[in-house]
């Protein structure tokens, strides 16, 4: 087939939505190669979700199709996934970068002696070289951009981070659906996967909180927390954090927001001593206004922040709440 | 019950980044370096396997240049039974393959019953080594795992999920698994541990040539462009503070 093939993903018969930002991405890949995009949805039973795909412009919509993928596991979906890729040859395979995706994608891009680019931020292509495109990723935690191009023979494998591309820029028309049913056996599937669960219900939701205050790794220790809960107590906001706080034991993990914690959208996040890795953004980036407080300057917190100090959280933050209670008073 | 851990050093967080002349790294001059912190979690879970289990050994196995063996003395220090140093300068020209095939030889040799990794490098971010390990050795794998249980003749682990989900999953040993941060608490070297690791092996084996080209290169790495204005505000900390407390009154009307 050549061309673009993006690998959909859906659980229980509704879409990632991360699905349809990877769609994008590879409609615009196959724009710029002059190639074609297909898609594939697996699952027990994913004609459904295929057919939704037949109206998007796309070449075709796989259906790829067996009584063992109704469950996720890395080795179903490597099987299935290498066989499709092996019938249909295309040049880049696009998958969002999910958890799911971390989970077999390295395993199936080495089925074919391949190195998935994983966590891609943006692809560009130069006139002069308009088929090798250069993916962009981030090093040490999002303070450095890489570019990295794909040495041929392909496929080269390629997973796109979230709200890196548009889901609503996914180009509609028309698609053939295919029904594609891969050899599998039980025997081949090592794993035994369990019902999905939560921990005891949340007692903290963050997610309706106005002002939200939140503390990262440059409180330095947990005999300092209370700086930020007084800034917290000062301006009425539940105290939040990020992940290493929390791994801590500092605060309680129901507190932590990012990828695996809560996602929030308040009027106001404050960001105190957080770098601002990716996993953290996607679960705050929504908030309406962003204070970030960062000793280091170029701390990628900065790109999503409106106000920025760039300083030492420890000369900052007292004045601040002190500064909010004259004002309240 | 032999189980392995994989241990990465990267430089330390707030390492000052200086581009090197080349274009493709940083200048490693400056660095301090230490170790990946989900693989520092990763030791802990075989730490703490180990003791519940009473006759399993733990043996830590990094790759890269000499520098990398303060790491692994660190991880004996912590309670780890042996180190292996996978001396290889090219590392940085291999891809992840290449890594991954490194590792692979010399812990096959090993065949141990489980192999943990970190879920993500702090430097490359690539989250890819373990699972890729692991189809090369061919044993079944799971990722980004907090719990890790014995039962019956495999293994019962708790794996995350996003958005605040988790999953049991039961498989097979021997297996690998790639750790998540956050599952235990991290223990410190005691005076005795550091002591008695002085007298623990270190063995270094040299890393086999690379067998295959590459199949994606790093062509050049770059600070990233701003994109968006940040308002920055500057003084000294009550200036701030004042200015501060003006755009939550007037611009986002919080107080
Ligand atoms: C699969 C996966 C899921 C994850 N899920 C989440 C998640 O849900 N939530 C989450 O937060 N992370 C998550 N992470 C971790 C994430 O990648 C980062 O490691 C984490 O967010 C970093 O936290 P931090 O910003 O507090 O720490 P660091 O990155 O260490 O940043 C500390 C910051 O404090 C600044 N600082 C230090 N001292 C001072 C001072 N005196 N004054 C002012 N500033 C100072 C430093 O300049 C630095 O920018 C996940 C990672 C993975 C791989
Ligand atoms: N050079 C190395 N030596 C030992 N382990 C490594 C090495 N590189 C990666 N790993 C392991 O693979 C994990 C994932 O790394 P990465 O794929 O780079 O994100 C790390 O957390 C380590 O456990």
């Amino acid at each position: 087939m050549s061309g673009v093939l993006v690998v959909m993903e859906q659980r229980s018969g509704a879409w990632n939505r991360m699905s349809f930002e990877a769609l994008a991405a590879g409609q615009q890949l196959a724009a710029k190669l002059g190639a074609e995009c297909s898609a594939a949805v697996v699952g027990s039973d994913p004609g459904a979700l295929a057919t939704e795909l037949s109206s998007k412009k796309l070449k075709k919509a796989f259906a790829v199709q067996h009584a063992l993928l109704g469950i996720y596991t890395s080795d179903g979906y490597v099987a299935a996934l290498e066989q499709l890729i092996k019938e249909e040859n295309p040049d880049f395979v696009l998958l969002p970068h999910t958890y799911q995706v971390r989970d077999y994608a390295p395993a199936l891009a080495t089925r074919f002696q391949q190195v998935l680019i994983s966590d891609v931020i943006g692809i560009r292509t130069e006139d002069d070289r308009a088929d090798s495109p250069i993916f962009v990723r981030q090093l040490l935690q999002g303070k450095l951009n890489a570019d990295y191009r794909h040495i041929p023979p392909g496929p080269c494998f390629v997973s796109i981070q979230a709200g890196t591309f548009r889901a609503d820029a996914v180009e509609d028309g028309t698609a053939a659906t295919e029904t594609f049913s891969p050899r599998l056996s039980p025997d081949q599937i090592r794993n035994k996967p369990g019902e999905p669960f939560r921990e005891s219900s949340h007692t903290v939701d963050l997610t309706a909180a106005p002002v939200i205050v939140s503390v990262g790794r440059g409180i330095g220790e947990e005999g300092n927390l209370p700086i930020v809960e007084e800034l917290a107590k000062a301006l009425g906001a539940e105290l939040a954090a990020s992940r290493p706080i929390c791994d801590n034991g500092w605060l309680p993990m129901e507190r932590q927001v990012g990828s695996s914690g809560q996602t929030v959208s308040p009027k106001l996040y404050v960001a105190i001593g957080i770098s601002g890795a990716i996993q953290h953004l996607v679960g705050m980036k929504g908030s309406k206004a962003v204070l970030a407080i960062n000793k280091d300057e170029n701390a990628p917190i900065f790109e999503i922040a409106d106000y920025g100090v760039a300083g030492d959280l420890f000369e900052i933050v007292p004045e601040l709440t002190k500064a909010i209670q004259t004002a309240k008073s | 019950m032999k189980i392995v851990v994989a241990i990465k050093q990267v430089p330390e967080r707030d390492a000052p980044i200086h581009i090197a002349a080349d274009g493709r790294w940083i200048e490693e001059g400056d660095l301090n370096y230490t170790i990946n912190e989900p693989d520092a979690y990763a030791l802990e879970e075989a730490l703490q396997l180990k003791e519940k289990q009473g006759d399993a050994e733990v043996v830590v196995v990094s790759a890269g240049p000499e520098r990398v063996q303060s790491t692994l003395r660190e991880a004996l220090a912590k309670g780890a039974d042996r180190a292996i140093h996978i001396e290889c300068d090219d590392l940085s020209t291999r891809d992840t393959l290449g890594v991954a095939q490194v590792l692979a030889e010399t812990i096959k040799a090993e065949s141990p019953d489980l192999i943990l990794t970190g879920l993500q490098s702090d430097d490359l971010g690539l989250g890819q080594t373990g699972v890729v390990l692991a189809e090369l050795l061919g044993i079944p794998h799971a990722t980004i795992i907090l719990q890790v249980e014995f039962s019956g003749a495999g293994l019962k682990v708790k794996r995350e999920l996003e958005d605040g989900w988790f999953q049991h999953v039961e498989m097979p040993l021997p297996a690998l698994l790639t750790i998540q941060s956050g599952g235990n608490k991290l223990r410190y070297a005691t005076l005795m541990g550091i002591k008695k690791a002085k007298t623990k092996e270190l063995k270094t084996v040299l890393a086999a040539e690379a067998s295959a080209a590459a199949t994606i290169s790093m062509e050049r790495v770059y600070l990233p462009e701003k994109q968006k204005k940040t308002e920055m505000l500057t003084g000294s900390p009550q200036e701030i503070a004042a200015k501060i407390v003006e755009k939550l009154k007037f611009e986002v009307r919080v107080i």
